[in-house]
């Protein structure tokens, strides 16, 4: 059966015809699709991550989130912390949460948070039962919800229902000739039939920040861009600055690729958003679309297992990653399709590769054709192959720090 | 057409990628500017790695490096047509 996809542009012609593209995929109980069926048991806090991980030990098929971070947060540290773990949470490839935190009252912050999409969420506290009672109840609930969501049923959805998210890594001259235009490819074709993307790397725009200026839909967009990097810049960049960034970025992987100064790492960079697709807001860390379905840019870093996890608590749930040195990074409940056009790269470490660009550079391939094959990945991706960073057991979940705890 | 060793992203560009592995000096590389396809011949006067970039014409300390028709910095010391661009010669203009 194939559903047919009505185009959300007003005249023009469509480069890509979705029409039919469909992919087969859990539709979560808020509408969102997601294509991981994950039960997840989510640390509030660094201490409680030996739970975490004795009930996921204990009950399979469930998921640990540990991470580092929670205690004595305050402010706007604290803000994107619960933003990231309730955002994860809710991501629409998590079909049920098993919360565990030190104390209740967090806790509760998380798991009704995470409620809200409908989804199934128990949580638990460690204070006056001990990890022994908490690990004992938390994984009966844990059991209950493995029972439950193995039995949920994949629908066929519009490819164009997916939210997917980009960000390179280890990039080179390459990905800006090959991988990031592939990705930017496929943003040109689905964005206009109602999918949702994201790409950010605040840092990595340093250079080009007067072209991404410009790539806004609306003037308001294009305010709230500039105000995010000229933040940036001043508490960043010039409060830490020693000399220059020389010795950073580009980074020295990058160097050794042939990349020489950060506006040319930035222009590859902004590749990634096509020829036509242009950004209709700028977002905070790990903050989810607001204004509908299309491009938006979001203020993260430009380390690449940070940046994944805040596209993936604003509930993206695929993630396309051009790759030219060879970065490895994958996320637990976001698939991570790494592209990379490359040949040293995939002659030397194939197995971190999912797409194969390489074609571009030997001009046997057109941008056009390696677009194509990306949204094929995705599609495959959406069904269930598992991509090379899950294979290889990649489950960075990183959560972005502001400033130190008090 | 064979399979290019420097692509050329824009006609403005004054530098090339190398894309192929193990270029020695002396290659007479073919050059492709994705832009428009045109292409064009250019020896290599080093050996360059793969993804390092290559003077289209000489350029001396001071001249505005162009890739992507955009400036992304400026030369620092100079590189002859068919030599190497890279940190040693080319800088940022930010800082």
């Amino acid at each position: 059966m194939s559903i047919p996809i009505t185009s959300k542009q007003s005249g023009g012609d469509l480069m890509f015809d979705a029409t039919g593209t469909t992919v087969q995929a859990w539709r979560r109980e808020n509408g969102r699709v997601g294509v991981r069926n994950h039960v997840a048991i989510l640390p509030v806090d660094d201490i409680s991550n030996a739970c975490v991980e004795a009930v996921a030990n204990n009950v399979k098929g469930t998921l640990a989130l540990p991470h580092a971070y929670g205690r004595l947060q305050f402010g706007e540290d604290l803000d994107l912390h619960f933003r990231t773990l309730i955002g994860t949470g809710a991501n629409p490839n998590v079909a049920a949460v098993v919360v565990i935190g030190i104390e209740p009252e967090w806790t509760k912050i998380i798991a009704d948070g995470i409620r809200k999409t409908g989804k199934p969420v128990a949580e638990f506290s460690i204070e006056q039962n001990g990890d022994f009672e908490t690990i004992r109840r938390a994984g009966w609930k844990a059991k209950e919800f493995v029972h439950w969501a193995t039995e949920l049923q994949k629908e066929e959805c519009p490819i164009t229902d997916l939210w997917v998210s980009t960000k390179c890594g280890e990039s080179d001259t390459t990905t800006g000739l090959s991988s990031c235009p592939t990705v930017g490819n496929m943003y040109d074709k689905l964005l206009p039939h109602g999918l949702y993307g994201c790409f950010g790397e605040t840092s990595e725009i340093t250079g080009a920040e007067h072209i991404c200026e410009k790539r806004a839909a609306n003037p308001e967009a294009a305010a709230k861009f500039m105000k995010i990097f000229k933040a940036y810049a001043d508490d960043v960049i010039f409060a830490h600055q020693t000399d220059d960034l020389s010795d950073s970025q580009p980074t020295k992987g990058n160097i050794l690729g042939g990349l020489s100064t950060i506006e040319e790492k930035a222009l590859g960079n902004l590749e990634k958003i096509g020829r036509t697709s242009t950004y209709i807001d700028a977002l905070g860390p790990a903050e989810a679309p607001e204004k509908g379905n299309g491009l938006y840019f979001m203020d993260t870093s430009s380390a690449a297992a940070e940046c994944v996890t805040l596209m993936g608590a604003a509930g993206y749930v695929i993630h396309t990653f051009p790759t030219g040195q060879g970065n490895v990074v994958g996320n637990p409940i976001v698939p991570v399709i790494k592209i990379s056009g490359n040949p040293r790269t995939l002659r030397t470490m194939s197995e971190h590769i999912d797409v194969d660009v390489t074609g571009v550079l030997t001009r046997e391939m057109t941008i056009d054709q390696a677009g194509d094959s990306l949204i094929e990945m995705i599609r495959r991706t959406a069904n269930g192959r598992v991509t090379a960073a899950e294979a290889l057991g990649h489950r960075e979940f990183v959560m972005t720090k502001l400033y130190r705890s008090a | 057409m064979g399979i290019p060793q420097l692509l050329v992203h824009d006609t403005k560009d004054n530098v090339g990628v190398v894309v192929v592995e193990g270029l020695t000096a002396g290659t007479e590389m073919l050059c492709v500017v994705t832009h428009d396809n045109t292409d064009f011949k250019l020896v290599a006067e080093q050996d360059i790695p793969i993804g390092h970039k290559v003077a289209l014409g000489d350029l001396t300390a001071g001249d505005t490096v162009i890739k992507y028709g955009e400036d992304i910095g400026k030369m620092v010391g100079e590189a002859k047509k068919g030599h190497h661009v890279h940190t040693h010669n080319l800088k940022t203009k930010r800082w």
